[in-house]
């Protein structure tokens, strides 16, 4: 509830962004984006390929020049990056470690460079897998490179940790443990962590906070429990389709057999309770509902 | 409210919690990490090429032995009869020593120019070609530091290590050449250790690499800014620009008649420009140039490292080194604010 109460008054926001604007040659990226992050939540930037998803990272990393207000952690990335990377970490692709550093130098390096890097911490994590500290990241699979990295920036006590599409190309095991580390072995009140990725269903129920970017606008901005108020999922029968339609769903999709599944937004359509007359109704999965709000992305 | 509260407390528990990391140690540490990407080059390169120097002349030392016939010599027969003849060869032979000793510096740092110019030009273009530089900037170490550390190597500590084992070298083919006099039973072979100058040679070397740090000030600069700009293909940027400029100036200057003064326009860029990393290419420049080095009494004289010294007093040294020290700032500020092509 705190957290909630923060996010309101807009106070201790770990990113405050106000008005991005970033347009390269062909594309507009960020198009007025506005947004907050308050501190203790796991968000979700979720949006199809070229909505702007990286760019607002790189912009709240001082990896891009941008126009508007951006604050993190009450810094401005592009003149403050150098102080903010002390309470910032992210890993901003799969595989970016450099191919010919051995285990045991990157654990040296992180540990000589950053002053928050705690070395138990990342041996503790390391004794779990395969990896060995003489090899060399060129000798490790992608799965191994990604743990290799997780565990040395889970060890690192930073307040905002980025993560921008950090499992693509790795198979569901390594997918899993990606995300259950990192809710059990490094989240807590005081860090902040921000996911982009277009597996949704696997980081669905890690998420406090879920944000659509389409066409480099916030779309959706909301806590995981607002969603499940605010969009409900209706099963209807063959029989009822026109009368469900008529409370304007936002989306339907045929199931096999005649049933089809309407989706409803509480803030445009009926109440719950003439939902409930037409059938079975459940909270929608975010990879639903995030297609039924992009409908027409690609057109 | 509480959680606001919290968090500030917490958060100045995990400030003081983690043991602040000073500007020195993180430099330190950042001209390791070079060290352990570029081992290859910075340390095998100069000692492998060295052994094998070594292992050559000991090569030749004992063929040459076993085919030279030491008891049919007969010195007095030779053209150099008398005291001032034997006098020579003592000159001579010592002048050989004195060879001997540059020779190993020379084959290091031979092999040293190709190493920093490969360094100096894959600095700050492969860490982005491969994206792990996605990954340093993740850490707390800004890209004037890691700009400067890869400066740090490539004009002082990988010729610093090229000259300390290129005189390991020297010193081994100095005694393999005194050894194989001496054992032919040579005239005059104890001169090697004699009339040799071993203390003036690595005082000269040595000297000169505070020299040398200025001089490649300009083409390292270069390199690393194209290192730093380039999206793709670095060498030809580095080499073709300097070139295609000169050939245009001289083109430009043949076409309309004016007076371009062409030795300038190529020496200002493709010598200061590209091949100043090579120890030495300071003599080049006429102020800093000895005398032509006639016999063994000029080389030593060539050695005295006062004479190298003479290039600190002249404007093109210091023009140069401002030159590349604004590259190098160019280079940090692209490093800091490009973005990376995806």
């Amino acid at each position: 509830m705190n957290a909630v109460a923060s996010h309101d008054t807009g106070h201790d926001a770990v990113v405050s962004a106000r008005e991005l604007r970033k347009a390269y040659k062909s594309t507009v990226a960020l198009d007025g984006t506005s947004f907050e992050i308050p501190p203790g939540r796991i968000i979700g930037l979720i949006g199809p390929n070229g909505a702007g998803k990286t760019t607002a990272l790189k912009a709240i990393l001082g990896l891009t020049p941008f126009e508007g207000q951006l604050k993190v952690l009450g810094r401005d990335p592009r003149t403050q990056r150098d102080e903010l990377m002390n309470d910032v970490c992210f890993i901003a692709d799969v595989a970016v470690l450099p191919r010919w550093i051995r285990v045991g130098q990157a654990i040296d390096f992180v540990a000589g460079v950053h002053p928050r890097f705690d070395r138990e911490k990342c041996e503790r994590f390391l004794a779990n897998t395969k990896l060995k500290k003489t090899q060399r990241v060129r000798e490790l699979s992608k799965g191994m490179i990604v743990q290799l990295h997780l565990a040395l920036v889970m060890a690192i006590d930073a307040r905002l940790l980025v993560l921008d599409e950090p499992t693509l190309g790795l198979d569901i095991l390594y997918r899993k443990q990606f995300y259950q580390r990192l809710l059990e072995d490094y989240f807590d009140e005081q860090k902040t962590i921000i996911i982009t990725t277009h597996q949704v269903e696997e980081v669905e129920h890690i998420l406090t906070d879920v944000m659509f970017i389409r066409n480099g606008r916030i779309v959706l901005n909301a806590a995981m429990d607002e969603v499940s108020e605010r969009y409900t999922e209706v099963l209807v029968s063959a029989d009822r389709v026109d009368a469900a339609r008529a409370l304007k769903p936002i989306d339907e999709r045929a199931l096999p057999f005649g049933k089809v599944v309407m989706l409803y937004d509480g803030q445009q359509s009926a109440g719950t309770s003439q939902l409930a007359a037409l059938g079975e109704t459940r909270t929608p999965g975010l990879a639903d509902l995030f297609v039924a709000l992009m409908k027409g992305t690609y057109a | 409210m509480n959680a606001i509260v919290e968090s500030r407390d917490s958060t100045s528990a995990f400030r003081s919690k983690g043991a602040s990391v000073s500007a020195s140690q993180r430099f330190v540490l950042l001209l390791k990490r070079e060290f352990w990407e570029h081992r290859g080059g910075f340390l095998w390169a100069p000692l492998v090429t060295g052994a094998i120097a070594i292992l050559f002349s000991l090569f030749g030392a004992i063929a040459g032995s076993l085919m030279f016939d030491g008891r049919n010599m007969r010195v007095n027969d030779l053209s150099f009869n008398g005291a001032g003849g034997v006098e020579a060869v003592r000159h001579a032979v010592g002048f050989a020593g004195d060879i001997a000793l540059l020779v190993g510096t020379g084959i290091t740092t031979s092999v040293l120019v190709f190493v920093v110019f490969f360094y100096a030009l894959g600095s700050l273009y492969d860490e982005r070609k491969d994206r792990s530089v996605l990954f340093w900037k993740s850490l707390p170490v800004s890209d004037a530091e890691t700009v400067l550390s890869k400066a740090a190597w490539a004009l002082l500590l990988a010729p610093a290590l090229a000259v300390v084992i290129g005189l390991i070298v020297g010193v081994t083919l100095w005694l393999i050449t005194a050894g194989m006099m001496l054992v032919n039973g040579i005239p005059g072979a104890e001169a090697v250790f004699s009339r040799s100058h071993p203390f003036r040679v690595l005082a000269h070397v040595l000297s000169t690499i505070p020299i040398y740090v200025l001089w490649a000030l300009p083409t390292v600069g270069w390199l690393m800014l194209c290192s730093a700009w380039a999206r793709s293909k670095p060498f030809l940027w580095a080499v073709l620009l300097p070139f295609l400029g000169a050939i245009l100036i001289s083109w430009m200057g043949g076409v309309t008649g004016l007076a371009v003064p062409y030795g300038s326009v190529w020496y200002t860029l493709v010598v200061r420009g590209l091949l100043s990393i090579a120890p030495g290419t300071w003599y080049l420049n006429h102020d800093a140039s000895p005398q032509r080095v006639n016999g063994p009494t000029d080389l030593a004289n060539a050695i005295d490292f006062s004479s190298t010294w003479q290039v600190l007093g002249t404007l093109d040294l210091w023009i140069g080194a401002a030159i590349g020290a604004a590259m190098i700032y160019a280079a940090i500020w692209l490093r800091r604010h490009r973005e990376l092509a995806d």
